[in-house]
């Protein structure tokens, strides 16, 4: 009787394989992104972006905070400053590197703190349901009640602005958004006949969320997340605009912005070069984000 | 005598403390008495709230190493009852015995210990595995979560893929989409083997398969079961199957238990109207069985605001007004043949019902005249 | 229907009392006391315990709380300090302005992110739709202080037909000028949501063509533009959330692209707040512009009772 079943098998063996994918989540993801050229494209470009502000100093031997009343408002091309110079003498290009770090970090660490707490949140209130749920839910929902920029300009603005301000009140901003979509994705996961059967094997609440809500949560979790990074740039960038960032002379991409908008009627190229780094960030970002989740849909 | 096993690897060693028949074979393995589970829908965005009894009061026994099938349509409540007995949802009253002990009495049995003796197979949904876990990994997380060794639980999950016919280094690194639908079903049995339980409540299991693939895993089933002594409780909506596989069969509608029986004795002799409704349904391939009129009419009210009474008497052919009045009980006639209906219980008052005692109603008229 | 929304105005209280405990709170945030912006450094401290009591700080947080919550739901906000004017007098007017900039913004992006992402997504798969998407991406992308930038860059510094900052004195200027005080401003605004709303609706329509019924309308025969009408019912609700949530948005967004045209609503207004450290002016203005989000997605969320027909029939089952 048994090795009937075993034959049976075998011949399903080989039909199931041909055609059918191998290997893991993750490399399966990684396949369906291969496959789509603009994704690779700008996760290219943002990693080009990323490397240039880390090794800046490699890249430019000119200091960034170097003034020179001479040189004020060169237009890009110039001999030695090849983008140009800003409205106190400083190289446009060093800057601009070393302004990636700032912005660049100001981008990614409220989203990342944001994803940590707020997922933690969102899973907990999705898997426990009751009060636990609605406590947590009903808090997010009074910060929902602001819009985002606004939120992040008054904690800011309030707490006196600054970077440590400005990560925090980011971090504020992001929390309510990814705990929302962290409880929707564990209360889906959590009716699943899976999560059903782990618990029928007496395992601990926590042994099931590990293995098996943590798991298939947290793929989704990370796209929207990711679609949060380029939003995250450019408020950061618009609250450092706003004076309420870093302060000068920090080399920041908003406050750039800000400082050269005073020369804007005599060098205009030079006023908005910044923002064009930060468009380019942020709609590399947003298609990244966007591959990603198709990749991880189409797997799923 | 057990026929000898070919090819089944040595018998899992049990884990925990080890339960194994501590009331003897006469003592049914599991006692279900007077449970109830209602469901509160709506509340919120829906307005009302509306409570939905699922499981209206129901009593019965599971045989040690029977299989009991149990039958009725949907929304009866039976699937409800197969977590009902695995307490994956929580009963509003009523006891569970397992083996003698009650569950979550002080001096019984704990849920967790209910867990290790009785698994449940869930019908083979998209989702009845883990996509993002191995088929090893997805086995092993039941005896892993019950602190067994993590090699331990590794060589315990390529037991029961052996036992379930799929080879250990084929399957145990693969992923649920690796898998074909009769696979996948292979791996839910593995899984609930992996606890070395005492029964097995399986909730549709073959339902989701092709008849093929489904006949293959009902065999399979049965080899298990005589090869690890189980107990089944077989959840299905498929007559078939279920007197194919079935020792007993328990009969449900609407939240309750109409009738219970061995499975020829319901088969062949329904008892109550809905059973005999119900197998008559039945699509027949002979042609002298042909019928123009449907047996039963209508759908199954819902079980929101079930009819007073009995609860089939809105779609049955032999309702009087006493079946509106009070509900029946499940009233035994032969050894462990029950039924609940006032046609079928003598003494009821109902027009059809036997009388209580033929012998003594000819006695006493015979000394009457 | 009137039971739910019945419940939905009923939640609109905690909320609302949430956002006054925030916006009580945020000035709580700060280094120092709120005081402190007022006292000079070097005032004795019995003076400075004076003005202190003055202005209630001498009581415990949860009292301030209660008294400043009373005087707001009068629609008392209190001083602007440094105005001297009442918070109420600065906010209203700069209310309308940002008003003026907002209704133009979502108009302009409701109805060019609709006929774009409905465009996109009856052509989905073609070139069209890949040109709309991308468009839709870039929008969203952009960051709109810097987009406000570029025009005035493009259109007042270049070729100079339009005005780069203000509003125009209201005054003495006509019609025409403040119109073309307008629309740069507007656009810039209008931009970003545009972006959001042609890619929702590109998804939301494209999901909506995918179902079983609408395979089965083009089946019987219905000409396109009668499923568009089927569609758009379909489609509307989640829209609707949508549009809600980017009128927040421009709200917020207004705080940026203000400072950039100088434009004197209520961002601008906030910002100038904060560099003087006019606590009240802050706690009015961020009140003020949260209230009115809360009050239009309840108003969004009420339109979406309305519409969907699934709400209205477990309604009757219900009953």
């Amino acid at each position: 009787m048994t090795s009937q079943i075993y034959e049976v098998a075998e011949q399903t063996v080989d039909e199931t394989l041909r055609g059918k994918a191998r290997g893991g989540y993750w490399l399966g993801v990684a396949r369906q992104l291969r496959r789509d050229p603009v994704t690779m494209l700008c996760a290219i470009i943002l990693t080009l972006i990323a490397l240039a502000a880390i090794f800046a100093p490699y890249l430019s031997p000119l200091d960034p905070f170097q003034t020179s009343m001479v040189h004020r408002l060169k237009p890009p091309g110039t001999p030695g400053h090849w983008l140009g110079t800003d409205e106190l003498g400083r190289d446009l290009l060093t800057r601009l590197l070393y302004g990636g770090r700032l912005s660049l970090f100001m981008g990614f660490v409220p989203v990342l703190i944001a994803s940590l707490v707020g997922g933690t949140l969102g899973i907990l209130a999705g898997y426990a349901g009751g009060w636990v749920n609605t406590a947590i839910m009903r808090t997010m929902d009074v910060f929902y009640a602001f819009p985002s920029v606004l939120l992040a300009v008054a904690v800011s603005g309030a707490l006196g602005g600054g970077l440590i301000n400005g990560l925090a009140s980011l971090t504020l901003v992001f929390i309510p958004p990814i705990t929302r979509v962290s409880e929707s994705f564990a209360i889906q996961v959590r009716t699943q006949d899976y999560v059903e059967a782990a618990r029928a094997t007496g395992a601990r609440a926590h042994q099931v969320l590990i293995s098996h809500v943590l798991k298939n949560v947290s793929g989704p979790i990370l796209v929207y997340s990711s679609s949060l990074i380029s939003v995250s740039i450019v408020i950061a960038s618009g609250l450092s605009f706003l004076g309420l960032g870093v302060s000068p002379p920090a080399a920041e991409w908003g406050l750039m912005l800000s400082d050269l908008r005073q020369a804007i009627y005599v060098a205009p190229v030079n006023a908005v070069l910044p923002g064009v780094i930060i468009f380019l960030t942020s709609m590399c970002f947003n298609l990244v984000s966007d591959g990603l989740r198709t990749a991880m849909n189409v797997k799923l | 005598m057990k026929p000898p096993a070919p090819n089944v690897p040595p018998a899992l060693r049990p884990f925990g403390p080890d339960m194994r028949d501590v009331g003897g074979p006469r003592q049914p393995l599991y006692i279900v008495k007077d449970l109830v589970k209602h469901f509160t829908v709506g509340g919120g965005r829906l307005g009302r709230a509306a409570v939905v009894q699922a499981v209206d009061g129901v009593n019965f026994d599971v045989h040690k190493g029977e299989t009991l099938g149990v039958v009725g349509e949907s929304g009866c409540g039976k699937s409800t009852m197969g977590r009902l007995l695995i307490r994956l949802v929580r009963p509003d009253r009523g006891e569970l015995i397992l083996d003698g002990e009650e569950v979550g009495a002080p001096d019984g049995i704990t849920v967790r210990q209910l867990q290790r003796n009785v698994q449940m197979v869930f019908q083979d949904s998209y989702m009845s595995l883990n996509p993002r876990l191995t088929v090893e990994d997805t086995i092993a997380f039941g005896p892993r979560a019950n602190a067994v060794r993590r090699d331990e639980a590794r060589e315990r999950a390529h037991n029961t893929l052996t036992m379930v016919g799929l080879r250990p280094e084929l399957f145990a690194q693969r992923y649920p989409h690796e898998l074909s639908g009769g696979q996948r079903q292979r791996v839910n049995i593995a899984r609930a083997l992996a606890m070395n339980p005492r029964m097995l409540i399986l909730d549709e299991a073959v339902s989701a398969l092709d008849k093929s693939i489904g006949a293959q895993v009902i065999n399979l089933l049965q080899d298990l079961k005589r090869h690890l002594s189980l107990t089944y409780f077989f959840i299905s909506h498929d007559l078939g199957v279920v007197r194919y596989i079935s020792d007993r069969v328990l009969v449900m509608y609407l939240g309750k238990v109409v009738e219970i029986g061995s499975v020829d004795a319901v088969y062949d002799n329904p008892r109550h109207p809905y059973t005999r409704a119900l197998l008559a349904s039945q699509l027949s391939m002979n042609a002298t069985e042909r019928r123009t009129k449907p047996p039963l009419l209508g759908d199954p009210p819902s079980s929101i605001n079930p009819p007073t009474g009995c609860r089939f008497r809105t779609r049955c052919p032999l309702a009087e007004e006493i079946c509106a009045n009070r509900e029946p009980e499940l009233v035994g006639f032969a050894r462990d043949s029950l039924v609940a209906c006032h046609a079928a219980t003598p003494g009821s008052g109902h027009a059809s019902a036997p009388p209580l005692c033929p012998q003594h109603t000819a006695k006493a008229s015979a000394r009457m005249t | 229907m009137l039971r739910f929304a019945f419940k939905r105005l009923l939640y609109v209280v905690p909320v609302a009392l949430g956002v006054t405990v925030i916006c009580f709170a945020l000035v709580y945030c700060a280094p120092g006391d709120p005081a402190s912006a007022l006292i000079p450094d070097n005032t004795p401290p019995a003076m400075a315990a004076q003005i202190r009591a003055e202005y209630g700080l001498d009581r415990p947080i949860p009292v301030q709380y209660l008294l400043w919550l009373s005087h707001v739901v009068v629609g008392d906000f209190g001083t602007s300090l440094s105005t001297q004017r009442s918070v109420v007098s600065e906010v209203v007017p700069a209310v309308l302005n940002t008003f003026k900039l907002a209704c133009g913004a979502i108009a302009l992006s409701c109805f060019f992110g609709i006929l774009f992402g409905s465009l996109a997504a009856f052509r989905g798969g073609r070139p069209s739709d890949r040109a709309i998407t991308a468009v839709g991406i870039t929008g969203m992308s952009i960051p709109q202080y810097w987009l406000g930038m570029v025009l005035i860059v493009i259109f007042a510094v270049n070729f100079g037909i339009l005005p780069a900052t203000g509003m125009g004195d209201p005054s003495t200027a006509t019609t025409g000028e403040l119109l073309q005080h307008l629309i740069l401003p507007t656009l810039t605004l209008a931009v970003v949501p545009t972006g959001i709303i042609t890619r929702s609706v590109r998804s939301t329509v494209l999901e909506t063509l995918q179902q079983e019924f609408v395979v089965a309308l083009y089946a019987r025969g219905l000409p396109t533009r009668r499923v568009v009408l089927h569609v758009a019912k379909s489609a509307a609700p989640p829209l609707l959330a949508i549009l809600g949530l980017q009128f927040g948005y421009i709200l917020g967004g207004s705080i940026l692209v203000e400072t950039v045209f100088t434009w004197p609503g209520t961002g601008y207004l906030l910002n100038n707040a904060i560099f003087m450290r006019d606590l009240p002016l802050i706690q009015g203005t961020v009140l003020v512009l949260a209230m009115f989000f809360v009050f239009i997605n309840l108003v969004v969320d009420l339109l979406q009772m309305l519409l969907d027909p699934r709400l209205k029939r477990s309604r009757r089952q219900g009953d």
